[in-house]
C-alpha cells in the first residue's frame, strides 16, 4: 500500500497521499508533509464521498471514479476504489491533475 | 434536534459536536451516570436507560483494564449495520466526562465522530467552571437528583 502512495507523491506538486476506509473515515495509510492534519482530511472526505454517493444515485448517473475539489491554495484529489477505500491526495494549485489522476486510479486498482 | 443540558456551560459544546459530527443521539454525564446535557432523547426513560447502561460499560471496561494492568481505554466503539455507538471519558477539572453518541453510518462516521470529539472534550475543558467543586449526590437523594434532572433535560 506504500508503495501505491510513493507513486502519487513522487508527482511534482504533490504534498500528500493517503488511502481512507470510506466506510468510517479512518485512514488505512498516509504519507503527507507536514501541516496536513491526515485524521481529519479522512474523516471528512469519506463523510463528503457517502453524501456524493447519494447524489450520484438520486440523480441517476452512477458511481464516482474521480472528484477533483480546487481551493484558493491547493487541491484535493480522491478516488473511490472498488475495496471500499478512498486514495486521496493533496497537492499545489498548479500539480499536474491528469498524472496524479492516473497515479490515484493505479493506487485504487492496486488497493482491490 | 434539541440539545439540552442540566449543566448550562456544557450545551454550546454539546450542540456544536451534534452539528459537525452530526450524530444522533448524545449523552454527557459523569462515570457515576449523573447526566449533564442530551441531545435527540425524547424520553427520560431513555436517558436513564443509556446513562446507567453507559457508566456499567465505562466502570467495567476501566475494571478490565486495570486487570490487565493497562491505563483505562481511550474509547470504545462499537458499530453495527446501520447505527455506531462511540463512548469515551476525559477529564476536566471538576472529575471525569463520560460522552455516549450514538451515529447513523448513513451521515456520519467513526472518523467523523472522533475528530469533532476531540473537539469536544477541548470546548468542555475550556468551558467547565473553574475552581468549583461537583456538588456530590447522596444515595438518599439520588432520586430527587435524577427527578430534577430529567426534568431541566426534558423541559417538565
Amino acid at each position: 500500500m506504500t508503495g501505491a502512495l510513493d507513486l502519487i507523491t513522487r508527482v511534482r506538486g504533490v504534498r500528500g497521499a493517503m488511502l481512507v476506509s470510506a466506510e468510517d473515515g479512518l485512514v488505512i495509510a498516509e504519507q503527507l508533509m507536514e501541516g496536513i492534519k491526515g485524521t481529519a482530511v479522512a474523516a471528512l472526505a469519506a463523510n463528503l464521498a457517502g453524501r456524493l454517493r447519494r447524489a450520484m444515485e438520486a440523480a441517476g448517473i452512477g458511481a464516482s471514479v474521480f472528484w477533483h475539489l480546487q481551493a484558493d491554495q491547493g487541491t484535493l484529489l480522491v478516488v473511490p476504489a472498488a475495496s471500499g477505500m478512498l486514495v486521496v491526495a493533496v497537492a499545489e494549485p498548479d500539480v499536474n491533475i491528469g498524472l496524479v489522476r492516473l497515479e490515484l486510479l493505479r493506487a485504487g486498482e492496486a488497493a482491490v | 434536534m434539541t440539545a439540552r443540558a442540566v449543566e448550562s456551560w456544557t450545551l454550546q459544546p454539546l450542540t456544536d459536536f451534534v452539528r459537525e459530527a452530526s450524530v444522533r443521539l448524545v449523552l454527557l454525564m459523569t462515570p457515576a451516570g449523573q447526566v449533564l446535557a442530551q441531545s435527540g432523547f425524547s424520553r427520560a426513560v431513555d436517558v436513564m436507560s443509556a446513562a446507567a447502561l453507559g457508566a456499567a460499560i465505562v466502570a467495567s471496561t476501566g475494571e478490565l483494564a486495570k486487570q490487565l494492568r493497562q491505563a483505562p481505554f481511550a474509547a470504545l466503539n462499537h458499530q453495527g449495520h446501520r447505527h455506531g455507538i462511540f463512548l469515551s471519558t476525559f477529564p476536566i477539572e471538576r472529575g471525569t466526562v463520560v460522552v455516549l453518541a450514538v451515529y447513523d453510518l448513513d451521515v456520519s462516521s467513526l472518523g467523523l465522530v472522533q475528530l469533532f470529539y476531540e473537539q469536544l472534550a477541548t470546548d468542555l475543558k475550556a468551558a467547565s467552571p473553574k475552581g468549583s467543586v461537583p456538588k456530590q449526590v447522596l444515595a438518599a437523594d439520588f432520586e430527587r437528583e435524577l427527578s430534577e434532572s430529567l426534568n431541566t433535560l426534558f423541559g417538565r
